[in-house]
């Protein structure tokens, strides 16, 4: 079990190497597959994770949920996505079209490109790179353009103020974001996202950083628009935000984007301080990419948990608790964490 | 740099005004600098309808004003009647009228409890609320055979006794009742971001409270103790023991946290309005064609959203020669461009959910 994966991998490498096929093109078709495995992980995964929140929602509210199409209504989310995909994609007066058209398709890139270096299991992960955290973290800030180009393209108020919300919050709160994981780089001073979950064979980080993990969750909310941050779409408040003028699979797009970048959160946080794909308790028996998704998968409801429980914040609020209360706390973590580290090699342990 | 403001058209097509309210803002970045409300969106002309129609089919139109509470819209108008006519209304009758009145009152402070949530952006509240809105709801389709547009007063008393199974399911419901309350304080009250986003945000000051002519607990949350079965006490309501909650700062909070407690006392009097029954006539003797001398009168209830006065005319025919409701939304309402100018487009959001406001009673 524990090698399924890497069993696969190695044994279609071992085929195609055997039909003669040049060790180039067998890494490139390699790649390729490793890839567009990834991209169908994760759009099933999104469309899985719209069921879920409907039925954690349903369970926090009291209420069923979707229960009707397919076993326990596990085919809601794809019943959805049919009936989206036959609807009309409405384009109101005065849009940019070519921005308007292009947002929904390149809301996924972000994603996409992060999952790259994501490891999944042992030695399971795409493209293993030296400076991983740095080029997540690169890549994640970029969607904040789309957002904001789909708010200013639709030509509605609405959207704007929406857009206008998404570049200043994710601003805000991708500083303390940043800051949060440097403490745990700092401890291991390495950028690889492979060595980081190595270096926490004997202890998880969030034991060692839990002011860091808590920062990191609080801006991870806030980054990926949940509640109570869920100013950008902030529906009772401008309606959807920058999808206000999206229509049938347009919309359905950000949607599906919107859980993506939940997993990417999820799984940065697992990667970061819950161990990643390492066993706690030397359970073993159970292979390590089981590990991995349990532990995103605790992640995930936990955002769920929060965003049916919390009401919405200000903007002004959102802002200030940001910038007054966040930094600093991240910028006193790095400092605490140094100075700890400092008198720990002292001491010399 | 120059800036300057824009105009943000919020509504009638809105997930947060209540129905098809209509307010245009002057919005200065995110910050109200003017607001222009716009009702009449529902607008259905019922004073109008009301003149050609005879005095008893007029009650189901009072039913369509505030759908959230149609017992208490019934009770101001049979009220004017009765007082026009001089008709004296039997016991039993007076006690079923605070009975179902004050469970549509329940009933409608849990609507505005739960979409108040909603508007600060805890969707959850408003799932809670409505899950126990309907028991209450329940028991008045019990005694009425309706869920929303009861119709069940008449001149003079009302339409049935109350069935037998009513009062072990009621005594249920109101053992049940501080609990539910509990539950609302526990998820929305106490949550700190919900406080931190109502508490000193719309803060009405008692005296302008009292100059724009407000009522119900958008009055009270200022701290101002009037309530009409209070102050002036009509039908039953001298034999009942009960508190008016009262808020201290006039913010929404205050306006949201009173609905919850008024929900409580509710409770108390229905229980206590359960115990008094007396037997006897529930429908005092009132002609067949109701024909009113010639006059006026004005009678007024306290609603779930404030006083609710019905003015009529008579000329001596079967029909009313002019219907008048002064109701409480509208006047409330009165005063809300005032009080969303320099607050943040959330807080709009905010303020107009404290008011709690219904559309059908508004434009009426």
């Amino acid at each position: 079990m524990e090698n399924i994966f890497i069993g696969i991998a190695s044994s279609l490498r071992g085929f195609f190497s055997g039909l003669g096929v040049p060790d180039l093109y067998n890494d490139i078709i390699m790649l390729v597959v490793k890839l567009v495995s990834i991209l169908v992980f994760i759009l099933v995964n999104a469309l899985w994770l719209v069921y879920m929140e409907r039925r954690v929602c349903a369970f926090m509210q009291s209420r069923l949920g979707p229960i009707h199409v397919g076993p326990k209504g596990l085919l809601q989310s794809f019943a959805d996505i049919g009936k989206l995909l036959g609807k009309e994609i409405i384009l109101p007066k005065g849009i940019d079209l070519v921005v308007f058209l292009l947002m929904p398709v390149l809301i996924f890139v972000p994603p996409l490109l992060i999952y790259a270096v994501i490891p999944f299991g042992k030695d399971m992960v795409a493209v293993d790179m030296n400076i991983g955290v740095f080029y997540l973290l690169a890549v994640a800030s970029l969607s904040t353009i789309l957002f904001w180009a789909a708010g200013w393209s639709s030509n509605n108020k609405y959207s704007l103020i929406g857009g206008m919300r998404s570049v200043a919050q994710m601003v805000s709160y991708e500083l303390p974001l940043i800051l949060a994981l440097l403490g745990v780089i700092m401890l291991t001073g390495t950028l690889n996202i492979n060595q980081i979950v190595n270096a926490q064979n004997g202890i998880w980080f969030i034991l060692t950083q839990p002011i860091a993990f808590l920062i990191y969750f609080i801006a991870g909310v806030a980054e990926t628009n949940r509640t109570p941050f869920c100013l950008v779409e902030g529906e009772s408040e401008i309606i959807a935000g920058p999808y206000t003028e999206y229509s049938g699979m347009g919309f359905a797009m950000f949607f599906l984007a919107e859980y993506a970048n939940v997993m990417i959160i999820s799984a940065m946080c697992t990667v970061m301080f819950l161990g990643g794909w390492l066993a706690p308790f030397g359970l073993d028996f159970i292979p390590s990419w089981l590990w991995f998704f349990l532990k995103m998968y605790v992640m995930i409801f936990i955002f769920m948990w929060v965003r049916w429980t919390y009401p919405r914040i200000r903007v002004d609020q959102l802002m200030g608790f940001g910038w007054k209360v966040l930094v600093p706390l991240s910028l006193a973590n790095i400092f605490v964490t140094g100075v700890g580290m400092y008198i720990y090699r002292a001491i010399g342990w | 740099m120059k800036t300057q403001t824009y105009s943000l058209n919020l509504g009638p097509q809105h997930p947060s005004t209540h129905g098809v309210f209509r307010i245009i803002l002057e919005l200065d970045g995110e910050t109200v600098v003017k607001a222009t409300p716009v009702p009449g969106y529902l607008h259905r002309g019922i004073e109008k309808l009301a003149e050609a129609r005879t005095y008893t089919q007029v009650i189901p139109y009072t039913d369509r004003m505030d759908y959230l509470a149609g017992m208490l819209m019934n009770w101001g108008y049979v009220q004017a009647v009765e007082k026009l006519m001089g008709i004296e209304v039997p016991e039993r009758a007076e006690y079923i009228r605070v009975i179902v009145g004050e469970l549509s009152r329940i009933a409608s402070h849990m609507i505005a409890t739960g979409a108040y949530g909603g508007d600060i952006g805890a969707l959850t509240a408003f799932t809670y609320t409505f899950r126990d809105r309907e028991y209450c709801i329940d028991l008045l389709e019990m005694v009425s055979g309706s869920r929303m547009t009861f119709s069940y007063f008449r001149v003079g008393g009302v339409a049935d006794d109350l069935p037998g199974e009513f009062y072990p399911a009621a005594r249920k419901f109101l053992a049940d009742l501080p609990g539910m309350c509990d539950e609302y304080d526990g998820l929305i009250t106490g949550n700190e971001i919900f406080q931190a986003r109502t508490k000193h945000v719309g803060v009405i000051t008692p005296e302008m409270g009292i100059n724009y002519s407000l009522s119900g607990p958008t009055l009270r949350g200022s701290g101002v103790n009037y309530d009409l079965r209070k102050v002036r006490p009509y039908s039953v309501y001298d034999r009942l023991n009960f508190e008016v909650p009262l808020g201290k700062n006039g913010d929404c909070f205050d306006r949201f946290r009173i609905r919850i407690e008024e929900m409580r006392q509710c409770g108390k009097i229905i229980q206590q309005a359960l115990d008094q029954i007396p037997e006897g006539s529930i429908q005092a003797k009132v002609p067949k064609v109701i024909k009113p001398p010639v006059g006026d009168a004005y009678a007024e209830v306290e609603s779930s959203k404030g006083v609710y006065g019905c003015y009529l005319v008579s000329d001596g025919s079967p029909k009313p020669y002019r219907v008048h409701f002064r109701r409480p939304s509208f006047i409330n309402l009165g005063y809300l461009a005032k009080l969303c100018e320099g607050w943040k487009i959330a807080d709009v959001i905010a303020i107009l959910g404290s008011i709690d406001i219904v559309l059908g009673e508004v434009d009426c």
